[in-house]
């Protein structure tokens, strides 16, 4: 190309790094600064807290085991998440189809345990992925079909999914042996196999289903990038006029990214319930499902944004835990403040230092002199 | 500052926008009573300089002077205090407001409303006689149509005291007869002293109301001349730095089969207001049909429901020989499977995903045909490869496939969609707009596509609300108003007053009768 021309008036692109990396870096350094203040305000050493930090979720191999298996919640749940961000979708409902995935899982775990172990493997995932997006499809029909509100319906039906859980636990799965609204526990031939099982690492909760997180990461960037769904999901979330224009329905597409948002969710359950716990519970979903909206966020949708998000947020409960457990004056409430502003400002606030660095770097980059056409 | 100073004047004004050099050493003096018209192609830095002018943007470097007073113009405030004022292309008036509360809207004046209502309206009265603008000041502006909204916008400068009037683009919405009422309005300001710039891409107007004008090509000033010394040809080359072919040249129609068959069309929107009553046309291989109209008078539903977006209400539609019309083929992507395109009237509404790249933009509603997919996977290679193909065939610049579609300027886009539409090769293709916003360039090479089309025996369905473009493409021109067909004929007995007057609902054969509305 012999001459150059940019359309008139046109900003100057803004490179990948910028976008990808340095942005959600300084919306993290922030974070990490309004927290070092916190701490500095309730009398401790904010460097020195930082430093507990790391330790406790990468110092050893332990910690590196249960920042991973956080990683592995953080994984589906961001997916679920971006899938439907993707389609212009805000699913708040990931906790509840988790919750739905975890009973399904927990379903086929106690009433087919007859089953040889190669069996209940396959039917566990389907039956996370199955429950988790039923859940779903309801709120999109309402969405597709009758334009009921998304985020209202998912949170309401994060309600309703607790609520059902506990119905469950209190009044048909109950262990009759037991005190507690939970299930008995699955036998052995049920559980997901953990790392410690086949790697040379000491006792830790990452089992299976953090590799299961890998290849859904995997699916779904075929899925969105490389097929026509993902092609007709993005489509309509970009534009859904356009959509209609070229023959992509969005009601299709719509209950189409909720279901698979849904399945993606569920496989919390996986890892919860067959992988760590072995026994259905209460409360297990522990609010992956609306750290996922962060992660989704941080990770800009992207699978390898996600693991690394998701990393993030595992860390930060890992090391979290433990900086609750060493540090006299950081309780676990003070855990959440800080997770709580990492959260504020890459997901609320993420926009806020944008046009800054943008226009920071249109002055630092080389100007070429090119034609208005 | 003496008697004889300019209105306006503008001294090496510069603009950039990153590398973009938007506006290159402009100088501009604009007489005082006089109306000036600035014209150039879409993307030349008309809108950029008046920006300047209004306080939109600021100029890099470069002084202006208002009256032969140096301003420096920061924000519009500081413009609108130096008398000068705008007329959007797109008003910025609340709709649901009378038209008093909308001129009132920021310089209410004192605590009480009502005081300030009270003297607005004795000065709004008085404003309105002085310029001949009548308007109902206690009318909803939702309620008027376009032609009187744009009387308020003038009115809305006019109040605060603007001796310098800017209108950009202002006939955009309006019919010929709206467009020559707007003139003589003009015309009456200009007699009272006020000094009116006009932006605009249309040389008719320039050459009907303007005293002087000057163009504008690629960001620089390259003519400033009186406008009884000049032509519409001499003018379109300035801008262009080439000759143009105003009209179009094309062989007459040699007209076949009937390839669509419409027969009493009707379609309620969602509120049950009839949008198009008991449509009858034909559009038949060979034959470009125009839809003259002022916009909203239903083409719009009309090429949704022929493309299969939206579901008529009652009639039939016969495409080659198939009814349409409660059959499965009735949907926008079987119609496109039984060849039928359609380049939609709003290209970033529409026609493309602007955050897309140029590449995934070119098979948008073909992306389930075989050649662009590999198994389950997407064909990149294929997709680019035709996405390139189309780029050269169509001299899409700048010529990169992985551009985002909101890079590519407004005639570029308009290229990507119709190579889209037309290198399927469809039988009938629907156009709506098809050079909105697209400069002369674009336009002679997307009106010779189409009649390329036309010659190759394709059945054209073109609406458009210039009415210049329908006469000049058409071979039969059918105009609509309020959802009906008021008539339809040969483009060769067409005239603009004839299509005029239809578009404004008058029927031929019932001329003696007001128009509606």
């Amino acid at each position: 190309m012999t001459q150059e021309k940019v359309r008139f008036g046109a900003p100057l692109k803004i490179p990948g790094w910028v976008n990808y990396a340095l942005i959600p870096l300084v919306n993290l350094v922030a974070a990490f600064v309004l927290s070092g203040i916190v701490i500095l305000i309730v009398g401790d050493d904010p460097l020195e807290a930082l430093k507990v930090l790391l330790y406790g979720a990468f110092g050893y191999p332990e910690a590196i085991g249960y920042t991973l298996y956080y990683t592995t919640n953080f994984i589906f749940t961001g997916l679920a998440v971006a899938i439907a961000f993707h389609c212009g979708l805000f699913n708040i409902g990931a906790e509840g189809q988790a919750a739905l995935g975890g009973i399904g899982v927990g379903l086929i775990c106690l009433y087919l345990d007859g089953l040889p172990f190669w069996m209940i493997i396959p039917l566990a995932i389907i039956a996370a992925a199955v429950f988790g997006a039923a859940w779903a499809y309801i709120p999109a029909y309402l969405q597709a079909k009758r334009g009921s509100h998304i985020v209202i319906t998912t949170i309401m039906f994060n309600f309703i999914a607790a609520s059902l859980l506990t119905y469950l636990l209190v009044e048909v799965v109950i262990d009759p042996n037991g005190q507690s609204p939970e299930s008995r526990r699955f036998i052995e031939t049920t559980w997901l196999p953990y790392f410690h099982d086949f790697l040379a690492m000491p006792e830790t909760p990452l089992n299976l289903s953090f590799i299961y997180a890998l290849a859904l990461s995997a699916g779904f960037y075929f899925l969105v990038w490389q097929t026509r769904w993902g092609y007709e999901i993005r489509v309509v979330g970009q534009n859904e006029t356009a959509a209609r224009y070229a023959g992509i329905s969005p009601a299709k597409n719509i209950i189409l990214a909720m279901m698979i948002s849904g399945a993606l969710a569920g496989f919390v359950g996986i890892n919860e319930i067959q992988g760590v716990q072995h026994r259905l519970i209460l409360d297990f979903t522990g609010g992956y499902g609306f750290v996922g909206i962060a992660v989704a966020l941080m990770g800009r949708n992207h699978p390898i944004g996600i693991f690394l998000a998701a990393l993030l947020f595992g860390a930060l409960y890992q090391g979290g835990s433990e900086l609750a457990f060493e540090m006299k004056s950081i309780n676990k409430e003070m855990v959440i403040v800080i997770q709580g502003l990492i959260i504020l400002f890459s997901g609320a606030l993420e926009h806020m230092f944008r046009p800054k660095i943008e226009a920071a770097y249109r002055r630092i980059a080389p100007r070429r002199p090119v034609e208005a056409s | 500052m003496s008697e004889q100073a300019p209105a306006l004047e503008l001294r090496r004004v510069n603009k950039s926008f990153g590398p973009v050099h938007a506006n290159r050493d402009i100088s501009l003096s604009v007489d005082r009573g006089s109306i000036h018209g600035i014209v150039g192609e879409n993307g030349a830095g008309k809108s950029t300089l008046m920006s300047i002018v209004y306080g939109f943007y600021e100029a890099d470097s470069g002084e202006i002077f208002v009256k032969g007073d140096r301003c420096d113009i920061e924000n519009p405030q500081s413009s609108i205090k130096a008398g000068i004022g705008m007329v959007h292309q797109h008003f910025m008036l609340v709709d649901t407001f009378t038209v008093l509360e909308n001129i009132i809207l920021g310089v209410e004046g004192g605590f009480r409303l009502a005081d300030g209502m009270t003297a607005a309206r004795k000065e709004l009265i008085r404003l309105e006689k002085e310029y001949a603008l009548e308007v109902n000041v206690d009318a909803i502006v939702g309620d008027l149509p376009v032609g009187l909204r744009q009387r308020v916008e003038i009115l809305k400068a006019l109040y605060r005291g603007a001796e310098i009037l800017i209108l950009d683009e202002p006939t955009g919405v309006l019919t010929p007869q709206e467009a020559d009422h707007l003139f003589r309005i003009l015309d009456t300001l200009r007699e009272q002293g006020k000094t009116v710039i006009l932006i605009t891409h249309k040389l008719r107007e320039i050459m009907a109301i303007t005293d002087n004008v000057s163009v504008m090509r690629r960001g620089e000033m390259v003519a400033h001349l009186k406008t009884s010394e000049t032509s519409q040809a001499a003018l379109a080359e300035l801008m262009v730095g080439r000759s143009v072919l105003l009209q179009v040249e094309k062989e007459p129609a040699a007209p076949k089969d009937t390839l669509v068959s419409i027969h009493g069309l009707n379609y309620l929107d969602a509120d049950d207001v009839p949008r198009l009553k008991d449509i009858n046309l034909d559009i038949r291989a060979g034959e470009i049909l125009g839809i003259a109209g002022v916009s909203g008078n239903g083409q719009s539903e009309l090429l949704e429901v022929l493309g299969g977006i939206l579901t008529p209400t009652s009639g039939s539609i016969r495409f080659k020989d198939q009814e349409l019309v409660g059959s499965k083929a009735f949907t926008a992507r079987n119609l496109r499977k039984i060849g039928l395109g359609h380049v939609p009237e709003d290209r970033h509404r529409a026609g493309l995903v602007l955050s897309f790249s140029a590449n995934e933009c070119a098979i948008l509603g073909y992306h389930d045909k075989p050649e662009f997919n590999k198994g389950l996977r997407l064909d990149r290679r294929a997709i680019v490869e035709t996405c390139e193909a189309y780029i050269k065939k169509y001299d899409v610049r700048p010529p990169d496939p992985y551009l985002t579609a909101s890079g590519f300027s407004g005639g570029n886009q308009q290229k990507l969609v119709l190579a889209r539409e037309m290198e399927q090769n469809p039988d009938v293709l629907l156009v709506g707009q098809p050079t909105r916003g697209v400069d002369i360039g674009a336009i002679e090479f997307i009106h010779n596509q189409l009649i390329k089309m036309r010659d190759a025996g394709k059945a054209i369905l073109v609406v458009s609300v210039e009415i210049e473009e329908v006469m000049s493409i058409a071979d039969r021109i059918a105009v609509m108003f309020d959802g009906e067909i008021v008539g339809e004929i040969a483009a060769s007995e067409a005239t603009e007053t004839r299509l005029g007057l239809m578009m404004a609902g008058v029927r031929e054969n019932a001329r003696n009768k007001k128009a509606a509305g």
